[in-house]
Protein backbone atom coordinates (compact mmCIF):
# COMPACT_ATOMS: atom_id res chain seq x y z
CA UNK A 1 0.00 0.00 0.00
CA UNK A 2 1.40 3.65 -0.76
CA UNK A 3 2.69 5.36 1.98
CA UNK A 4 0.72 8.41 3.62
CA UNK A 5 3.62 10.28 2.83
CA UNK A 6 3.19 9.68 -0.97
CA UNK A 7 -0.09 10.20 -1.30
CA UNK A 8 -0.69 13.46 -3.09
CA UNK A 9 -4.44 15.02 -3.61
CA UNK A 10 -4.60 16.17 -7.46
CA UNK A 11 -5.62 19.48 -8.47
CA UNK A 12 -9.40 19.19 -7.84
CA UNK A 13 -8.60 17.28 -4.78
CA UNK A 14 -6.53 20.08 -3.60
CA UNK A 15 -9.18 22.77 -4.30
CA UNK A 16 -11.89 20.48 -2.66
CA UNK A 17 -9.73 19.21 0.60
CA UNK A 18 -9.02 22.89 0.95
CA UNK A 19 -12.80 23.97 0.87
CA UNK A 20 -13.69 21.37 3.50
CA UNK A 21 -12.64 23.63 6.30
CA UNK A 22 -13.25 27.13 5.18
CA UNK A 23 -17.20 25.90 4.61
CA UNK A 24 -16.85 24.20 8.16
CA UNK A 25 -15.99 27.28 9.64
CA UNK A 26 -18.64 29.15 8.26
CA UNK A 27 -21.55 26.44 8.97
CA UNK A 28 -20.03 26.18 12.58
CA UNK A 29 -20.79 29.79 12.89
CA UNK A 30 -24.01 30.40 10.81
CA UNK A 31 -25.49 27.34 13.57
CA UNK A 32 -23.94 29.06 16.52
CA UNK A 33 -25.82 32.41 15.07
CA UNK A 34 -28.70 30.61 14.47
CA UNK A 35 -29.10 29.21 18.05
CA UNK A 36 -27.92 32.48 19.73
CA UNK A 37 -30.82 34.41 17.76
CA UNK A 38 -33.46 31.87 18.34
CA UNK A 39 -32.59 32.33 21.99
CA UNK A 40 -32.50 36.03 21.37
CA UNK A 41 -33.80 37.80 18.28
CA UNK A 42 -31.91 40.86 19.51
CA UNK A 43 -28.64 39.37 19.81
CA UNK A 44 -25.41 41.39 18.89
CA UNK A 45 -22.48 38.85 19.78
CA UNK A 46 -22.98 36.52 16.43
CA UNK A 47 -24.52 38.47 13.93
CA UNK A 48 -26.34 36.80 10.95
CA UNK A 49 -24.70 36.63 7.48
CA UNK A 50 -27.56 38.55 6.43
CA UNK A 51 -27.05 41.17 9.43
CA UNK A 52 -23.35 41.54 8.25
CA UNK A 53 -24.11 41.98 4.50
CA UNK A 54 -26.98 44.86 5.25
CA UNK A 55 -24.18 46.33 7.08
CA UNK A 56 -21.51 46.09 4.86
CA UNK A 57 -23.79 47.50 2.51
CA UNK A 58 -24.69 50.64 4.41
CA UNK A 59 -20.81 51.51 4.81
CA UNK A 60 -20.15 50.37 1.41
CA UNK A 61 -22.83 52.66 -0.36
CA UNK A 62 -24.30 55.42 2.08
CA UNK A 63 -22.33 58.66 2.60
CA UNK A 64 -21.80 59.37 6.17
CA UNK A 65 -23.51 62.46 7.33
CA UNK A 66 -20.98 63.61 9.43
CA UNK A 67 -18.02 63.04 7.13
CA UNK A 68 -19.47 63.32 3.65
CA UNK A 69 -17.68 60.46 2.33
CA UNK A 70 -18.50 56.57 1.75
CA UNK A 71 -17.34 55.20 5.31
CA UNK A 72 -16.00 51.92 3.99
CA UNK A 73 -13.88 53.82 1.05
CA UNK A 74 -12.58 56.47 2.97
CA UNK A 75 -11.21 53.79 5.43
CA UNK A 76 -9.50 51.60 2.96
CA UNK A 77 -7.81 54.49 0.97
CA UNK A 78 -6.70 56.23 4.39
CA UNK A 79 -5.13 52.45 5.48
CA UNK A 80 -3.83 51.62 2.66
CA UNK A 81 -2.23 54.70 2.09
CA UNK A 82 -0.56 54.66 5.99
CA UNK A 83 0.36 50.86 5.30
CA UNK A 84 1.80 51.87 1.07
CA UNK A 85 3.70 54.92 2.46
CA UNK A 86 5.55 52.76 5.48
CA UNK A 87 6.39 49.39 3.72
CA UNK A 88 7.85 51.53 0.67
CA UNK A 89 10.17 53.74 3.45
CA UNK A 90 11.17 50.50 5.28
CA UNK A 91 11.68 48.69 1.79
CA UNK A 92 13.85 51.39 0.64
CA UNK A 93 15.54 51.66 3.56
CA UNK A 94 16.09 47.77 3.81
CA UNK A 95 17.21 47.95 0.11
CA UNK A 96 20.20 50.47 0.81
CA UNK A 97 21.26 48.90 4.04
CA UNK A 98 21.27 45.42 3.65
CA UNK A 99 23.06 45.96 0.52
CA UNK A 100 25.94 48.00 1.91
CA UNK A 101 25.09 45.43 5.32
CA UNK A 102 25.85 42.36 3.02
CA UNK A 103 28.63 43.60 0.27
CA UNK A 104 31.13 45.86 3.09
CA UNK A 105 32.35 44.50 6.16
CA UNK A 106 33.40 47.49 7.28
CA UNK A 107 29.42 48.80 6.96
CA UNK A 108 28.36 45.75 8.72
CA UNK A 109 30.77 46.25 11.93
CA UNK A 110 29.69 49.89 12.20
CA UNK A 111 25.98 49.27 11.45
CA UNK A 112 25.47 45.83 12.42
CA UNK A 113 25.03 46.14 16.49
CA UNK A 114 22.68 49.07 16.43
CA UNK A 115 20.40 47.91 14.08
CA UNK A 116 20.35 44.21 16.04
CA UNK A 117 19.38 46.57 19.17
CA UNK A 118 16.46 48.67 17.18
CA UNK A 119 15.08 45.13 16.29
CA UNK A 120 15.16 44.11 19.45
CA UNK A 121 13.10 46.94 20.63
CA UNK A 122 8.70 46.16 20.79
CA UNK A 123 7.41 48.70 17.90
CA UNK A 124 4.39 49.13 19.83
CA UNK A 125 6.51 50.68 22.87
CA UNK A 126 7.58 53.18 20.88
CA UNK A 127 4.47 54.50 19.31
CA UNK A 128 4.73 56.86 22.40
CA UNK A 129 7.35 58.44 21.19
CA UNK A 130 6.63 58.86 17.85
CA UNK A 131 3.14 60.55 18.71
CA UNK A 132 5.05 62.62 20.54
CA UNK A 133 8.02 63.46 18.11
CA UNK A 134 5.92 63.20 15.33
CA UNK A 135 2.53 64.45 16.35
CA UNK A 136 -0.81 62.50 15.97
CA UNK A 137 -1.19 62.86 12.17
CA UNK A 138 -0.04 60.22 9.66
CA UNK A 139 3.65 60.57 9.99
CA UNK A 140 3.65 58.91 13.55
CA UNK A 141 1.67 56.28 11.87
CA UNK A 142 3.66 55.67 8.58
CA UNK A 143 6.82 56.06 11.08
CA UNK A 144 5.86 53.30 13.37
CA UNK A 145 5.17 50.54 10.41
CA UNK A 146 8.35 51.55 8.66
CA UNK A 147 10.50 51.18 12.25
CA UNK A 148 8.67 48.16 12.72
CA UNK A 149 9.82 46.38 10.06
CA UNK A 150 12.78 48.07 8.39
CA UNK A 151 15.08 46.23 11.08
CA UNK A 152 13.81 42.95 10.34
CA UNK A 153 14.00 43.33 6.49
CA UNK A 154 17.66 44.90 6.66
CA UNK A 155 19.09 42.06 8.39
CA UNK A 156 17.24 39.35 6.40
CA UNK A 157 18.59 41.15 3.29
CA UNK A 158 22.12 41.23 4.46
CA UNK A 159 22.48 38.01 5.49
CA UNK A 160 21.14 36.96 2.25
CA UNK A 161 23.79 39.06 0.70
CA UNK A 162 26.32 37.74 2.55
CA UNK A 163 25.17 34.04 1.94
CA UNK A 164 25.91 34.61 -1.87
CA UNK A 165 28.37 31.96 -2.89
CA UNK A 166 32.48 33.48 -1.41
CA UNK A 167 33.39 31.91 -5.07
CA UNK A 168 30.68 34.42 -7.08
CA UNK A 169 32.65 37.36 -5.73
CA UNK A 170 35.88 36.14 -6.11
CA UNK A 171 34.78 35.37 -9.84
CA UNK A 172 33.63 38.79 -9.99
CA UNK A 173 36.60 40.51 -8.99
CA UNK A 174 38.98 38.13 -11.28
CA UNK A 175 36.74 39.34 -14.27
CA UNK A 176 37.61 43.23 -13.02
CA UNK A 177 34.57 44.69 -10.94
CA UNK A 178 35.29 46.90 -8.35
CA UNK A 179 33.56 47.14 -4.93
CA UNK A 180 30.68 49.31 -6.52
CA UNK A 181 29.65 47.14 -9.27
CA UNK A 182 29.89 43.84 -6.93
CA UNK A 183 27.17 45.48 -5.39
CA UNK A 184 25.14 46.73 -8.24
CA UNK A 185 25.36 44.02 -10.84
CA UNK A 186 26.42 40.62 -8.26
CA UNK A 187 24.33 41.45 -4.83
CA UNK A 188 21.54 43.63 -5.94
CA UNK A 189 20.01 41.68 -8.63
CA UNK A 190 20.27 38.42 -6.62
CA UNK A 191 19.16 40.53 -3.28
CA UNK A 192 15.60 42.05 -5.37
CA UNK A 193 13.72 38.37 -5.30
CA UNK A 194 14.50 38.46 -1.86
CA UNK A 195 13.22 41.55 -1.09
CA UNK A 196 9.96 40.97 -2.59
CA UNK A 197 10.20 37.39 -0.27
CA UNK A 198 10.85 39.20 2.41
CA UNK A 199 8.33 42.34 2.40
CA UNK A 200 5.60 39.01 1.38
CA UNK A 201 6.42 38.02 5.36
CA UNK A 202 6.74 41.44 6.58
CA UNK A 203 3.06 42.56 5.40
CA UNK A 204 1.28 40.68 8.27
CA UNK A 205 3.42 42.93 10.99
CA UNK A 206 2.80 45.66 8.91
CA UNK A 207 -0.78 45.54 9.29
CA UNK A 208 -0.73 44.86 13.24
CA UNK A 209 1.04 47.86 13.43
CA UNK A 210 -1.14 50.14 11.14
CA UNK A 211 -4.63 48.57 13.25
CA UNK A 212 -2.77 49.07 16.48
CA UNK A 213 -1.47 53.06 15.22
CA UNK A 214 -5.27 53.25 14.20
CA UNK A 215 -7.09 52.30 16.83
CA UNK A 216 -4.97 54.48 19.67
CA UNK A 217 -4.96 57.83 17.69
CA UNK A 218 -6.71 58.54 14.38
CA UNK A 219 -10.42 59.25 13.04
CA UNK A 220 -10.54 57.43 9.69
CA UNK A 221 -9.08 54.01 8.62
CA UNK A 222 -9.78 49.99 8.63
CA UNK A 223 -8.47 50.13 12.53
CA UNK A 224 -10.12 53.04 13.43
CA UNK A 225 -13.22 51.86 12.51
CA UNK A 226 -13.13 48.46 14.42
CA UNK A 227 -12.11 49.80 17.49
CA UNK A 228 -15.16 52.74 17.02
CA UNK A 229 -17.97 50.52 16.60
CA UNK A 230 -16.70 48.47 19.10
CA UNK A 231 -17.41 50.64 21.73
CA UNK A 232 -21.49 49.68 20.44
CA UNK A 233 -20.92 46.52 20.32
CA UNK A 234 -21.39 46.54 16.27
CA UNK A 235 -19.98 42.96 15.55
CA UNK A 236 -22.12 43.05 12.17
CA UNK A 237 -19.87 45.50 10.96
CA UNK A 238 -16.35 44.33 12.93
CA UNK A 239 -16.64 40.80 11.12
CA UNK A 240 -17.25 42.13 7.54
CA UNK A 241 -14.14 44.58 8.22
CA UNK A 242 -12.09 41.58 9.38
CA UNK A 243 -13.19 39.66 6.09
CA UNK A 244 -12.26 42.86 4.07
CA UNK A 245 -8.89 42.86 5.73
CA UNK A 246 -7.86 39.79 4.89
CA UNK A 247 -9.20 39.56 1.50
CA UNK A 248 -6.79 43.30 1.17
CA UNK A 249 -3.95 41.12 2.81
CA UNK A 250 -4.22 37.71 0.52
CA UNK A 251 -4.46 40.41 -2.60
CA UNK A 252 -1.25 41.88 -1.61
CA UNK A 253 0.51 38.84 -1.08
CA UNK A 254 -0.52 37.75 -4.85
CA UNK A 255 0.23 40.30 -6.16
CA UNK A 256 4.13 40.26 -4.59
CA UNK A 257 3.97 36.37 -5.80
CA UNK A 258 2.89 37.12 -9.31
CA UNK A 259 5.79 40.33 -9.40
CA UNK A 260 8.88 37.78 -7.79
CA UNK A 261 7.74 34.90 -10.57
CA UNK A 262 7.09 37.70 -13.46
CA UNK A 263 10.21 39.83 -12.40
CA UNK A 264 12.87 36.80 -11.37
CA UNK A 265 12.57 33.96 -14.20
CA UNK A 266 15.89 32.93 -13.17
CA UNK A 267 15.02 32.76 -9.38
CA UNK A 268 13.14 29.94 -9.30
CA UNK A 269 14.90 27.06 -11.43
CA UNK A 270 15.15 28.90 -14.26
CA UNK A 271 11.48 29.50 -16.10
CA UNK A 272 11.18 29.29 -19.75
CA UNK B 1 68.24 29.76 -15.68
CA UNK B 2 70.01 30.97 -18.41
CA UNK B 3 66.72 32.36 -19.35
CA UNK B 4 66.88 36.36 -18.55
CA UNK B 5 62.82 37.29 -18.23
CA UNK B 6 61.73 35.76 -14.97
CA UNK B 7 59.12 33.45 -14.60
CA UNK B 8 55.63 34.00 -14.53
CA UNK B 9 54.99 32.64 -11.11
CA UNK B 10 57.52 32.59 -8.44
CA UNK B 11 56.68 30.85 -5.24
CA UNK B 12 59.46 32.11 -2.40
CA UNK B 13 59.58 30.38 0.70
CA UNK B 14 55.97 30.45 1.27
CA UNK B 15 54.52 29.59 4.38
CA UNK B 16 50.53 29.43 5.14
CA UNK B 17 49.54 29.26 8.55
CA UNK B 18 46.27 29.57 10.14
CA UNK B 19 47.12 30.20 13.86
CA UNK B 20 48.24 27.15 15.30
CA UNK B 21 47.62 24.94 11.99
CA UNK B 22 50.25 25.18 9.47
CA UNK B 23 48.65 24.08 5.88
CA UNK B 24 51.91 25.17 3.76
CA UNK B 25 55.42 25.08 4.77
CA UNK B 26 58.58 26.21 2.65
CA UNK B 27 56.97 25.96 -0.79
CA UNK B 28 59.23 27.59 -3.40
CA UNK B 29 58.90 27.02 -7.35
CA UNK B 30 58.36 28.14 -10.37
CA UNK B 31 55.79 28.18 -13.20
CA UNK B 32 57.13 29.14 -16.79
CA UNK B 33 54.27 30.70 -19.23
CA UNK B 34 52.60 28.23 -21.38
CA UNK B 35 52.83 25.42 -18.82
CA UNK B 36 49.63 23.09 -17.59
CA UNK B 37 50.80 22.27 -14.01
CA UNK B 38 48.59 20.25 -12.51
CA UNK B 39 48.29 20.17 -8.26
CA UNK B 40 47.12 16.49 -7.07
CA UNK B 41 47.23 15.72 -3.74
CA UNK B 42 45.27 13.88 -0.46
CA UNK B 43 42.61 15.85 0.83
CA UNK B 44 44.10 18.61 3.30
CA UNK B 45 47.22 18.73 1.59
CA UNK B 46 46.54 22.56 1.16
CA UNK B 47 45.99 21.98 -2.85
CA UNK B 48 43.21 24.76 -2.39
CA UNK B 49 45.51 27.27 -0.29
CA UNK B 50 47.87 27.10 -3.07
CA UNK B 51 45.48 27.73 -5.97
CA UNK B 52 44.18 30.89 -3.51
CA UNK B 53 47.56 31.81 -2.89
CA UNK B 54 48.02 32.14 -6.62
CA UNK B 55 44.39 33.74 -7.05
CA UNK B 56 45.59 36.65 -4.27
CA UNK B 57 42.62 35.58 -2.19
CA UNK B 58 45.15 34.74 0.44
CA UNK B 59 48.65 36.33 1.52
CA UNK B 60 51.39 33.78 2.61
CA UNK B 61 51.84 34.09 6.31
CA UNK B 62 55.99 34.08 5.33
CA UNK B 63 57.39 34.15 1.94
CA UNK B 64 56.38 35.88 -1.13
CA UNK B 65 54.42 35.62 -4.65
CA UNK B 66 55.74 36.50 -7.23
CA UNK B 67 53.61 37.29 -10.88
CA UNK B 68 56.45 38.26 -13.18
CA UNK B 69 59.05 39.28 -10.39
CA UNK B 70 56.59 41.52 -8.88
CA UNK B 71 55.63 41.06 -5.82
CA UNK B 72 51.63 40.00 -6.26
CA UNK B 73 49.02 42.18 -3.87
CA UNK B 74 46.86 39.54 -2.18
CA UNK B 75 43.66 40.85 -4.09
CA UNK B 76 41.84 38.94 -7.38
CA UNK B 77 42.04 40.91 -10.33
CA UNK B 78 41.70 40.11 -13.87
CA UNK B 79 45.18 38.86 -14.78
CA UNK B 80 44.20 35.94 -13.08
CA UNK B 81 41.05 34.08 -14.41
CA UNK B 82 39.76 30.96 -12.40
CA UNK B 83 37.05 28.40 -12.53
CA UNK B 84 35.86 26.70 -9.45
CA UNK B 85 33.92 23.21 -8.98
CA UNK B 86 30.66 25.03 -8.37
CA UNK B 87 28.93 28.54 -8.15
CA UNK B 88 31.19 30.05 -10.31
CA UNK B 89 28.45 31.40 -13.08
CA UNK B 90 26.41 34.55 -12.15
CA UNK B 91 22.91 32.79 -11.85
CA UNK B 92 20.81 36.07 -12.60
CA UNK B 93 22.71 36.33 -15.94
CA UNK B 94 21.76 34.63 -19.15
CA UNK B 95 24.66 32.60 -20.65
CA UNK B 96 25.63 35.80 -22.73
CA UNK B 97 25.37 38.28 -19.96
CA UNK B 98 27.93 36.11 -17.95
CA UNK B 99 30.46 36.26 -20.96
CA UNK B 100 29.22 40.62 -21.08
CA UNK B 101 30.16 40.93 -17.35
CA UNK B 102 33.87 41.23 -17.73
CA UNK B 103 33.47 42.93 -21.23
CA UNK B 104 31.56 45.46 -19.41
CA UNK B 105 33.55 45.45 -15.77
CA UNK B 106 36.70 46.35 -18.24
CA UNK B 107 34.71 49.16 -20.02
CA UNK B 108 32.33 50.78 -17.96
CA UNK B 109 33.63 50.77 -14.21
CA UNK B 110 30.36 52.99 -13.39
CA UNK B 111 27.94 51.75 -14.68
CA UNK B 112 28.90 48.01 -15.63
CA UNK B 113 26.67 48.24 -19.12
CA UNK B 114 27.80 49.18 -22.46
CA UNK B 115 25.16 50.89 -25.00
CA UNK B 116 25.33 51.17 -28.75
CA UNK B 117 28.45 50.32 -31.05
CA UNK B 118 30.67 49.58 -27.77
CA UNK B 119 27.82 46.61 -26.97
CA UNK B 120 27.29 44.94 -29.95
CA UNK B 121 31.19 44.80 -30.61
CA UNK B 122 31.67 43.36 -26.94
CA UNK B 123 28.46 41.46 -27.69
CA UNK B 124 30.29 40.16 -30.93
CA UNK B 125 33.37 39.32 -28.45
CA UNK B 126 30.96 37.01 -26.29
CA UNK B 127 29.26 35.35 -29.01
CA UNK B 128 32.91 34.66 -30.51
CA UNK B 129 33.88 33.27 -27.13
CA UNK B 130 31.02 31.15 -26.82
CA UNK B 131 31.13 29.50 -30.24
CA UNK B 132 34.62 28.44 -29.02
CA UNK B 133 33.54 26.36 -26.08
CA UNK B 134 29.97 25.39 -28.06
CA UNK B 135 27.54 27.23 -25.93
CA UNK B 136 26.57 29.52 -28.59
CA UNK B 137 23.29 28.28 -29.40
CA UNK B 138 22.59 28.55 -25.59
CA UNK B 139 23.03 32.29 -25.32
CA UNK B 140 19.56 33.15 -24.12
CA UNK B 141 19.39 30.91 -21.36
CA UNK B 142 19.83 30.98 -17.66
CA UNK B 143 22.68 28.74 -15.94
CA UNK B 144 20.21 27.07 -14.26
CA UNK B 145 18.90 25.43 -17.74
CA UNK B 146 22.20 24.29 -18.17
CA UNK B 147 23.45 21.13 -17.53
CA UNK B 148 26.55 20.33 -15.50
CA UNK B 149 29.17 20.54 -18.12
CA UNK B 150 27.56 23.16 -19.84
CA UNK B 151 27.94 25.76 -17.22
CA UNK B 152 31.60 24.96 -16.62
CA UNK B 153 32.19 25.68 -20.56
CA UNK B 154 29.86 28.67 -19.72
CA UNK B 155 32.62 29.55 -16.65
CA UNK B 156 35.97 28.74 -18.88
CA UNK B 157 34.27 31.35 -21.88
CA UNK B 158 33.35 33.52 -18.63
CA UNK B 159 37.41 33.47 -17.37
CA UNK B 160 38.83 33.70 -21.08
CA UNK B 161 36.97 36.67 -21.95
CA UNK B 162 39.41 38.93 -20.21
CA UNK B 163 42.32 37.29 -21.16
CA UNK B 164 43.84 36.54 -18.13
CA UNK B 165 47.85 35.62 -17.87
CA UNK B 166 46.79 32.65 -15.80
CA UNK B 167 44.27 30.49 -15.64
CA UNK B 168 43.07 28.65 -12.11
CA UNK B 169 40.99 25.88 -12.03
CA UNK B 170 39.77 24.19 -8.97
CA UNK B 171 38.69 20.85 -9.56
CA UNK B 172 36.82 22.08 -12.66
CA UNK B 173 35.48 18.75 -13.51
CA UNK B 174 34.81 17.21 -9.90
CA UNK B 175 30.93 17.13 -10.29
CA UNK B 176 31.52 15.95 -13.90
CA UNK B 177 30.09 12.43 -15.38
CA UNK B 178 32.98 10.54 -17.20
CA UNK B 179 31.80 10.77 -20.75
CA UNK B 180 31.06 14.73 -20.06
CA UNK B 181 34.40 15.20 -18.67
CA UNK B 182 36.64 13.76 -21.42
CA UNK B 183 34.68 16.07 -23.73
CA UNK B 184 35.63 18.97 -20.89
CA UNK B 185 39.84 17.37 -20.97
CA UNK B 186 39.85 18.28 -25.34
CA UNK B 187 38.21 21.89 -24.77
CA UNK B 188 40.44 22.43 -22.36
CA UNK B 189 43.47 21.65 -24.16
CA UNK B 190 42.19 23.11 -27.07
CA UNK B 191 41.35 26.62 -25.31
CA UNK B 192 45.05 26.20 -23.55
CA UNK B 193 46.53 25.86 -27.11
CA UNK B 194 44.51 28.42 -28.54
CA UNK B 195 44.90 31.20 -26.26
CA UNK B 196 48.54 29.96 -25.41
CA UNK B 197 47.36 30.29 -21.38
CA UNK B 198 49.14 29.48 -18.28
CA UNK B 199 47.27 27.10 -16.54
CA UNK B 200 47.15 25.75 -12.95
CA UNK B 201 44.49 23.10 -12.31
CA UNK B 202 44.09 21.29 -8.66
CA UNK B 203 42.23 17.84 -9.09
CA UNK B 204 41.92 14.83 -7.15
CA UNK B 205 42.03 12.64 -10.33
CA UNK B 206 45.81 11.65 -10.76
CA UNK B 207 44.56 10.05 -14.55
CA UNK B 208 42.89 13.56 -15.50
CA UNK B 209 46.33 15.14 -13.95
CA UNK B 210 48.79 13.23 -15.96
CA UNK B 211 46.48 13.68 -19.08
CA UNK B 212 46.19 17.06 -19.25
CA UNK B 213 49.24 18.49 -17.73
CA UNK B 214 52.70 19.40 -19.11
CA UNK B 215 53.85 19.18 -15.17
CA UNK B 216 52.12 17.29 -12.26
CA UNK B 217 52.58 18.43 -8.80
CA UNK B 218 52.05 16.57 -5.89
CA UNK B 219 51.44 18.38 -2.33
CA UNK B 220 51.98 16.32 0.93
CA UNK B 221 53.50 16.56 4.36
CA UNK B 222 56.90 15.47 4.13
CA UNK B 223 57.00 14.93 8.23
CA UNK B 224 53.96 14.28 10.21
CA UNK B 225 53.55 14.24 14.09
CA UNK B 226 51.09 11.99 15.42
CA UNK B 227 50.55 14.00 18.60
CA UNK B 228 50.29 17.47 16.71
CA UNK B 229 48.79 16.22 13.30
CA UNK B 230 48.59 20.51 12.78
CA UNK B 231 52.51 21.08 12.87
CA UNK B 232 53.84 20.55 10.16
CA UNK B 233 52.52 21.56 6.80
CA UNK B 234 52.27 20.50 2.74
CA UNK B 235 54.93 21.22 0.51
CA UNK B 236 55.38 20.21 -3.30
CA UNK B 237 56.98 16.69 -2.66
CA UNK B 238 57.13 15.59 -6.53
CA UNK B 239 57.44 17.87 -9.27
CA UNK B 240 57.08 15.94 -12.55
CA UNK B 241 58.14 17.27 -15.69
CA UNK B 242 56.12 15.31 -18.58
CA UNK B 243 58.29 16.22 -21.51
CA UNK B 244 56.15 14.66 -24.40
CA UNK B 245 54.10 17.19 -24.26
CA UNK B 246 55.04 20.94 -25.72
CA UNK B 247 53.97 23.76 -24.11
CA UNK B 248 51.63 26.38 -26.02
CA UNK B 249 54.22 28.02 -27.87
CA UNK B 250 55.45 25.14 -29.51
CA UNK B 251 51.99 24.37 -31.50
CA UNK B 252 51.94 27.06 -33.05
Amino acid sequence: MTRLINRRPGRSGRLVAGAVPILLLCLTYGVASALRHADNPADKVLPTFGAMAAALWTSATQVDPVSGQITLIADTLASLMRLGSGLAIATGTALVLGLALGVLPVVRAVLSPVITVIAVIPPIAVLPILFIALGLGEAAKIALIAVGIAPYMTRDLAAHVAALPREQIIKAETLGANSWLVAIRVALPQMLPRLIETLRLSMGPAWVFLIAAEAIASDVGLGYRIFLVRRYLAMDIILPYVAWISLLAIAADALLNLISRRAFPWAKGGGR
Amino acid sequence: MTEAPPPLLELRHVWVEYGEQVVLERVSLTIEAGSFVAVVGPSGAGKSTFLRLLLGQEAPTKGQVLLNGVPMRAECGPDRGVVFQRYSVFPHLTVLGNVLFGLECAAAPLTGRLFGARRRAARDEAMAMLEAVGLAHSAAQYPAQLSGGMQQRLALAQALVRHPRVLLLDEPFGALDPGIRADMHDLVMRLWRDHALTVVMVTHDIGEAFKLGTRVMAFDKRRHDPHAPHRYGATATYDVPLLRKTAAGDAA
